[in-house]
């Protein structure tokens, strides 16, 4: 299968992406952010259709639109998590724009799929190269802002208290979100986002109490998922989003009964 | 004046940790309370008292230079207060913890050491062993690698507490600690407290809604109620008098036989003031 260049490409991409989503989802879980992590996406969504219906990469329009997003989220401040009503109503607004763009321009029905629910096989040498550079800036940005984060995250109050810029903080992270988003849509998708960044974060948090170790297991989870989900789709003719998607859902029930609370 | 009396009167300024002179203190448009005078000194342990809403957090926030007041001075160690002053630990009232939260107590504690530091670096052993003492200082060793997510209230209390003194601060604030242990904990709680304060010599300021378990250890209260702040020895402080002017209603203060305080506002209106008004 390596010998084929579109799988070459395909297994590149998703590689970045796996461990990206895996880093930046345990801090999505930890800060109870995945519903504006998948807010992002929908919204992210928009700026997609609508770039497309400009001609322009796709990845572009949900760049920008993923960031807009995602700095309004951090500067409603730390309680977004309360917030999900008016996230919510931005977000269906965003796929109604989405689903406006798309009627604008009939032609498409197939890049909007891709959009949807990703087409990991559809990746093109630019795009690996984009992937690469993007995902080299979100991981010196973490590696950057991990204590920091981790603590803010944590406690925020005693942060703030010693003088850390929590705000600030928030946004870089919500920042960083939309970015791995933006990325990690070529692989499940706008709609399917919450498999990479969220499922094998959750699963990794209930296996370890160390967030370094959990950090860790989080990527290796995503990286099995979408490895084994190119391998099988390469032989079965389904698409591989729903392969990525089972395998991390799989993998996350049998974390969640066979570990009721988490490990004393 | 000689070298010894000039060192002197230097000690005693400094041992007044925290003034306070005519503070008013709210935000753009809104008066939280005024007329606050008061002076703690080192090594003191001081309950801030009230109702909910009357502006006992607020007064935290001052302390730690996340709010200005609006008019008046308040000093910490002489000086205006800043953020992020490594001489005051503070354990706030909210904490996003809760049983979801996965994550060894050890970590939490070894993020109030150098959380402020960026980047990313593996275990320092000198932070771990600063982290493992300060949590043996306040009797929770055993529960360093269990899960933040799996303790008790009381449990919670201890950790969070060991956060705030690992930078072995000079004052403790501690805001409403108490409010979800039953009495038994919420004394054993105050105990360690108290301990924590002798024998490290530090001030701490101990919001809560009921004075009662603190009463044996206190050295003075600031009560904040109705807009106004009063401040002074329990003795002084918790009297119907004093508190009837506070309130501006009519407020009764009881005392059991072991010194237990009960408040209680009969909801009368204050009869000076009615007097006042020709009613």
């Amino acid at each position: 299968m390596f010998g084929y260049r579109y799988f070459q490409h395909a297994f590149e991409a998703g590689t970045i992406v796996a461990i990206i989503a895996g880093i930046v989802g345990y801090f999505v879980v930890l800060r109870r952010s995945s519903f504006a992590a998948h807010a992002l996406s929908h919204i992210g969504f928009a700026g997609a259709a609508g770039a497309a219906l400009l001609e322009i990469n796709p990845v572009f329009g949900l760049l920008l639109f993923t960031s807009i997003g995602g700095f309004g989220i951090a500067i409603l401040g730390q309680r977004a998590s309360h917030r999900d009503v008016e996230i919510g109503a931005v977000l269906a607004f965003m796929l109604g724009l989405g689903v406006l763009f798309i009627g604008l321009y009939p032609g498409y029905a197939t890049e909007v799929y891709s959009i949807l629910f990703g087409d990991i096989v559809g990746v093109s040498p630019s795009d690996v190269l984009l992937t690469l550079i993007v995902g080299l800036i979100i991981l010196t940005a973490i590696a950057v802002v991990y204590r920091p984060l981790l603590f803010a995250s944590l406690d925020e109050d005693v942060a703030e208290a010693k003088g850390l810029p929590t705000l600030l903080l928030g946004i870089i992270f919500m920042l960083l979100v939309a970015v791995a988003t933006s990325i990690a849509v070529q692989v499940v998708g706008v709609l399917l986002i919450f498999s990479l960044m969220v499922t094998p974060a959750a699963t990794a948090q209930r296996l370890t109490k160390r967030p370094q170790r959990a950090v860790a297991i989080s990527i290796v989870i995503a990286l099995m998922a979408t490895w084994l989900g190119l391998f099988i789709a390469y032989y079965e003719p389904y698409p591989t989003s729903f392969f990525i998607t089972s395998i991390v859902f799989i993998l996350y029930l049998l974390v969640r009964f066979a570990k009721r609370a988490p490990s004393a | 004046m000689n070298a010894t009396q000039a060192e002197a009167i230097a000690v005693a300024t400094y041992s007044r940790l925290v003034t306070a002179e005519n503070v008013v203190a709210g935000y753009r448009d809104k008066i939280v309370w005024q007329d606050a005078n008061f002076t703690i000194d080192r090594g003191e342990f001081v309950a801030v008292i009230g109702p909910n809403g009357a502006g006992k957090t607020t007064l935290f926030r001052l302390l730690l230079g996340l709010q200005q007041p609006i008019s008046g001075t308040i000093r910490i160690f002489n000086t205006r207060p800043k953020r992020g002053n490594p001489q005051i630990g503070y354990v706030p009232q909210r904490h996003a913890i809760d049983s979801e939260t996965n994550i060894e107590c050890l970590e939490l504690v070894r993020l109030a050491i150098s959380g402020k530091q960026w980047g990313f670096s593996s275990i320092s052993r000198n932070d771990r062993k600063i982290a493992l003492d300060t949590l043996q200082a306040v009797g929770a060793e055993e529960l360093a690698h269990r899960s933040l997510g799996a303790l008790s209230g009381g449990e919670l209390q201890r950790i969070f507490l060991a956060e705030a003194l690992v930078s072995n601060p000079q004052i403790l604030l501690l805001d409403e600690p108490l409010s979800n242990l039953d009495i038994r904990r919420a004394k054993e709680l105050v105990q360690l407290v108290n301990n924590i304060i002798r024998t490290r010599n530090v001030t701490a300021f101990l919001v809560a809604h009921d004075i009662n378990p603190l009463l044996p250890f206190l050295d003075n209260v600031i009560y904040i109620a109705n807009g106004k702040v009063a401040t002074g020895k329990p003795k002084e402080v918790l009297t119907s008098e004093r508190l009837t002017a506070l309130y501006e209603v009519q407020v009764e203060v009881l005392r059991d036989s072991k010194g237990n305080v009960a408040i209680i506002g009969t909801g009368t209106e204050d009869h000076h003031r009615n007097e006042q008004y020709g009613l």
